[in-house]
């Protein structure tokens, strides 16, 4: 019988103090009492909403019922029969607004820990001797994957399921896209995602590197002499804007694109045992509220800044930074100015960062986005004092692919149209989602939409035949 | 992974290797760059791609040492593999005017004219190279680079072979009806001094010039904007939008300020890697 208790099992947290100078996970996860404990407060309702709320329509009420009677591997088999990067998702997705917004629980009490849980089978499963895996490519037609991020890997894994011959070709040195080069260590440790990645191979999903469809080859070449079937884009959103204020290109201002992928992709923290920089000075400011501001800002503090800030046009009520991640910022001693809209990048005269000029600013009638539109108040401008300026202010999609490649067509904001019902683009057989259709979002989203198209892609192919 | 079947030294410290990289000769095209790995830990750094051979499936490439990366990648020999090779990234470079086409290489920049000139020629321009050095050693492919242009003209700046001067103050020569005569278009390819002294001498001459932007990159594919330059007042990636750009429009004040960002890290790293023998891959 489920137990009625008001609050979530906490997840055990490592020192905000210790681990703010450190790159080791936050979060340290449940134990298997924990889990358990938290597992109980699931009420197994008959139409189970919360299921609703996940993009991967993962069957939450089955893993959860499972961790309860202790059968951890029926848990891990649940979820991996919906999910293909769980101990991914348990960690990054906004639970908070997708299933356990859902939860029957969340009516009166605090939400089933669900993403806890999650990650709790997720990681219980990667501390296990792997179990056999049947790779099972039975059909003939290959499948090209491009782009290693959320959305192609759970394609591919997806598409390997079905039976299919898959792919993926990544831009990068190692895959994995934005949870290699964005997410931060201490939010999702590297060997969680090789794990992860390790799954998809053991199913049967080929990994080229250092491939770029469009520059190395043509999407025709791919789809013509190399054979593939079917291609699904998965390039995600990772042209990074820039706000267009005087400063920008001086010394010590980064995209959050590339102050990120200093460190978790080239591991700039290791700097000189590795050989990539990254300037770091004594006060940091990061430009945005997001997650990515959150992460960019809280990697400052481990590679050296005294003072972290974040500086945002609007309030901490429109941030967009997931609940949790705001509050470990906060913890790790983080400095917010809300309301606070940068208007230049101050410098010396040999063309370092000194400073961030500032105007304060008022918040007025929602705007399109449906959030109070920032206004700002005239004469407010102050300086903030800063050695480094990074711009977390968003991303677009990368225009590569569809510069060299004919017959894709795109919105005004450069991302790709594809057909609801289908997730098919303006090519034939040529498939897309996550970020490169959607502009910048969410791991989980993405994921969700690479799901959605291999079931499609296999619908094409079989149809096909 | 890209096996080096070739390496020949041009100078002590500049080399050539031809690697094994079919996807990427097959598709390179002259102006587009490489991005090489060569150790666990190592940077990303662009290399210009000097020669391909689309049936062989080579590419050519041409290092400086000078810096770490550089120089791991230097200790690499015949049979090795370049860890991490990818591209042909940037745009192929597009010259629009036909006539008398002059490129200008200083120091190792002379490799990356070998493609393109030879292009250019079979495409019916008249082309001469100017490939300049502080001194005779120092000038590199003089065969190779005879071979696809009309015209090498050599400069040193101690005279030791060809002209004694720059490669400007030949350039100034060639404008005035000297020589192979006043060039259609000028593309200049080396060190940034050099490039922003080409500019400079055809400025006001009405000659349309090229150069090629080396900043710093990290992915090489619009990913992280590091690169980024003003052009015309206006913000391009030079990985995506260059490394060729209108040199006339070029605000070389910031970029060269923008090359310089990581000097004293680049140092410590040097340093670091000097004092012991250099153990690629394995460190």
């Amino acid at each position: 019988m489920p137990v009625k208790r008001v609050q979530k099992t906490p997840m055990p947290e490592r020192d905000a103090v210790l681990r703010s100078h450190d790159f080791e996970e936050v979060n340290e996860g449940y134990g298997i009492a924990h889990a358990q404990f938290e597992a109980e407060r699931c009420l197994r309702c008959q139409d189970p909403i919360c299921i609703d709320g996940c993009p991967v329509r993962v069957p939450i009420p089955d893993f959860i019922h499972k961790v309860a009677s202790g059968d951890m591997r029926g848990a891990a088999a649940v979820l991996r029969s919906s999910n293909p990067l769980p101990a991914v998702c348990g960690r990054v997705c906004p639970q908070e607004v997708q299933c356990e917004e859902q939860c029957s629980v969340g009516i009166r009490f605090k939400p089933v820990a669900i993403g806890y849980l999650e990650r709790f089978v997720a990681d219980w499963e990667m501390g296990q001797p792997a179990l056999e895996v049947k790779s099972n490519l039975d059909r003939s037609e290959k499948v090209a994957v491009i782009g290693s991020g959320p959305a192609g890997l759970v394609c591919a894994g997806e598409l390997a399921r079905l039976g299919h011959p898959v792919t993926i070709f990544e831009a990068l040195h190692a895959p994995g896209g934005v949870l290699r080069y964005g997410i931060p260590e201490f939010r999702l440790p590297k060997d969680v995602l090789d794990w992860e990645i390790e799954q998809l191979k053991r199913l049967g999903v080929e990994i080229r590197c250092n491939v770029i469809i469009g520059k190395t080859i043509a999407m025709d070449e791919l789809m013509g002499e190399m054979g593939f079937s079917a291609v699904f884009i998965g390039t995600g959103a990772g042209l990074p804007s820039f706000m267009g204020i005087p400063g920008e290109n001086l010394n010590g201002v980064y995209s959050a694109n590339e102050f990120l992928t200093r460190v978790n992709l080239m591991h700039a923290n290791e700097f000189p045992n590795a050989d990539t920089p990254v300037m770091v000075g004594k006060r940091v400011a990061v430009i945005g509220a997001g997650n990515t501001a959150m992460d960019t800002v809280r990697v400052a503090l481990r590679v050296g800044a005294e003072h972290g800030l974040i500086v945002y046009r609007r309030s901490d009520q429109e941030m967009t930074a997931r609940v949790e991640e705001h509050q470990h910022a906060i913890e790790e001693g983080v400095e917010f100015h809300w309301l606070t809209n940068p208007v230049e990048v101050l410098g010396d005269e040999d063309g370092w960062v000194t400073g961030l000029k500032c105007i304060k600013m008022e918040l007025g009638e929602p705007d399109e986005s449906g959030r109070a539109r920032p206004v700002p108040i005239e004469g407010s401008e102050f300086v903030i004092p800063v050695d480094n300026v990074v711009l977390s202010i968003g991303n677009k999609p990368n225009p590569l692919l569809l510069q060299t490649t004919k017959g894709l067509e795109s919105n005004k904001w450069g991302c790709l149209v594809v057909h609801d019902d289908t997730s098919e683009t303006s090519r034939e057989h040529v498939f897309a989602g996550g970020d490169a259709v959607t502009g910048a979002a969410t791991v989980i989203l993405a994921a969700g939409a690479g799901k959605d198209a291999a079931a499609e892609i296999h619908r094409d192919l079989c149809e096909k035949m | 992974m890209a096996k080096i079947l070739e390496k020949r030294p041009l100078t002590p410290i500049t080399k050539l290797y031809k690697v094994d990289a079919p996807l990427v000769a097959k598709s390179a095209k002259p102006g587009q760059f490489v991005i090489v790995r060569v150790r666990e830990g190592g940077e990303r750094i662009p290399l210009t791609i000097a020669d391909y051979d689309r049936e062989k499936g080579t590419l050519t490439i041409v290092v400086q040492e000078v810096g770490t990366t550089t120089r791991y990648l230097g200790q690499l020999e015949v049979g090795e593999e370049i860890l991490d090779l990818v591209g042909p990234l940037g745009m192929p470079l597009e010259i629009p005017v036909e006539g008398h086409i002059v490129g200008i290489g200083g120091g190792f920049g002379a490799a990356a004219l070998l493609c393109l000139m030879r292009e250019l020629r079979q495409r019916g321009d008249t082309t001469t190279i100017i490939n300049g050095a502080r001194e005779k050693d120092l000038l590199i492919l003089n065969e190779e680079l005879t071979e696809v242009c009309d015209n090498l003209e050599l400069c040193t700046d101690d005279g030791s072979e060809g002209f004694h001067g720059f490669v400007t103050e030949r350039l100034a020569q060639l404008i005035d009806g000297d020589g192979p005569g006043r060039p259609d278009m000028v593309v200049a390819i080396g060190p940034m001094p050099m490039m922003r002294a080409v500019t400079e001498t055809t400025r006001d001459k009405d000659i349309p010039t090229l150069v090629s932007l080396d900043p710093l990159m990290i992915d090489g594919t619009g990913m992280c904007g590091g690169c980024r330059v003003t052009v015309n007042n206006e913000v391009k990636f030079a990985c995506v939008d260059g490394p060729f750009f209108d040199a006339h429009q070029v605000d070389f004040e910031e970029a060269v300020r923008r090359n310089k960002m990581y000097v004293k890290q680049e140092q410590a790293s040097k340093d670091r890697t000097a004092c012991r023998k250099l153990a690629v891959g394995q460190d």
